[in-house]
Formats: structure tokens, sequence, C-alpha cells
């Protein structure tokens, strides 16, 4: 299992190559992306920013819940940081198990449990050039999943 | 004593500031140190009981600190 907040566009399939085994018959990608539209608003593009060690130490202790919660090593989480375009991926996490179920539980698990516990915050800018703090817990904002899986 | 007081996002823009050091007395509490930041230009802005972390860990606003802490205020996060 591996954790990562990261400055640089992450590379989801990559991280479900790293996943994937023979062991494993299911695996589970999900992937968050700078939506055009919050709340009613047009958005250009989001500005990530993390209180880093914190937001290492919590994500690393995420995975490793989910990993004991659900019974596989093999997750990996990566949040990306700076200015996001609309459709760039800001989170990546990849799960396989042995059996879908338990892949699907823990992906979810972890993107809940980062959306309420990583100090990590976003600053949309909208087309008429203004720029906000996003605030107020919301679990699903921005995101879109992506997920591909077999079992 | 003396604790470093961190702040992100709107609180930092609230404040004008990421980080203050805070003179407190012994056994001060969160709650102590939220009331110096409270007084400070901008800091009516933050609001009644924030998250808070002393050295990378969530604790409660009744916790005591300890010289040479970190306290982080950390505004509602919205990460993913």
């Amino acid at each position: 299992m591996r954790s990562a907040i990261v400055s640089r566009p992450l590379d989801p399939a990559a991280l479900l190559a790293e996943v994937s085994n023979i062991s494993n018959g299911a695996a589970i990608l999900f992937v968050g992306t700078v939506r055009n539209v919050n709340a009613g608003r047009a958005v250009t593009g989001i500005d990530y920013a993390a209180y880093l060690p914190m937001a290492e130490r919590e994500l690393a202790a995420i995975v490793a819940e989910a990993a004991q919660r659900f019974h596989t090593d093999d997750i990996v989480v990566e949040h990306r940081l700076g200015y996001l375009a609309l459709l760039e991926a800001s989170v990546a996490i990849a799960v396989a198990h042995p059996h879908r179920a338990a892949a699907y539980d823990a992906s979810r698990y972890i993107i809940e449990a980062l959306k309420r516990r990583v100090p990590i915050w976003k600053r949309e800018e909208y087309v008429d050039g203004t720029r906000e703090w996003v605030e107020g817990g919301e679990g699903e904002r921005s995101e879109r999943g992506a997920e591909s899986g077999k079992s | 004593m003396t604790v470093t007081a961190l702040l992100f996002a709107s609180y930092a823009d609230a404040l004008g500031m990421e980080s203050v050091r805070l003179s407190l007395p012994t056994g001060a509490t969160v709650s102590d140190a939220l009331e110096r930041l409270r007084a400070l230009p901008g800091g009516d802005r933050l609001p009644p009981a924030p998250l808070v972390a002393i050295n990378l860990s969530y604790v409660r606003t009744d916790s005591t600190l300890t010289a040479g802490d970190e306290l982080a205020v950390i505004p509602p996060v919205a990460g993913g």
C-alpha cells in the first residue's frame, strides 16, 4: 500500500497497474476530476492547497485503516496539489482485492474518509475571474467516478 | 511558553498571515490560543469552534498546549 500528495499530474492507469496482481480478481480505480460547474457557478479551474505533513500522515492512516478493514494491501492513493484545469484529476484511488465487493467498499471508504479528514483545501476560479475557497465539508463536490473492474 | 499557530486557506486570508507565534501561560489550552487569535485583526472571522490539530493530530479545543507545540487551525477540509 502507498499514498502520496504530489504536485505533478496524476497517472491513474499507472496506479491501477501498481495494485494489479494475479491474486486479485477485482480492481477499482476511482478518479476525482475538476468539474465545470459548482453550486451553479461556472468553474474554470481549482487551486488545491494542503497542510502537507498532516495531509500525508492522515492519508497514510486512512489507507492503513482500509487495508486492515477490507483485508488487502493492494491500495495506492495519490492526491494532487496546485492549479488544476477542468477535467484534470485531483485524486486517484486504486484498490485491488480477490473479490469485487471488498474492493468497491475499500475505495468508497477511502474517498469518504479523505474528504472528511485530510487537510486539503480548494480555491475555485470562476469564469468572471473571481476566486473563492470552497468550504463546508462537501462530500460530493467536484468529483466524478471512473471505475474499471472485473471480478 | 510559546506555541506556533498555523492558519490555512480562508483563515490565513482572514488574518492575513499563515503563522503566528503566541505567548501563553503554562497550562493554556487550545481555546486560550484561539481566543488570542480572535483578538488579532481579522480574527473575528474565525468560527466559534474550528477544527484544530496539535503536532499533526486532530485534538479537542480543551486540550492542553505544551511549549513548542504547532497548533493548526483547520478550515473545513475540501479535498478530493
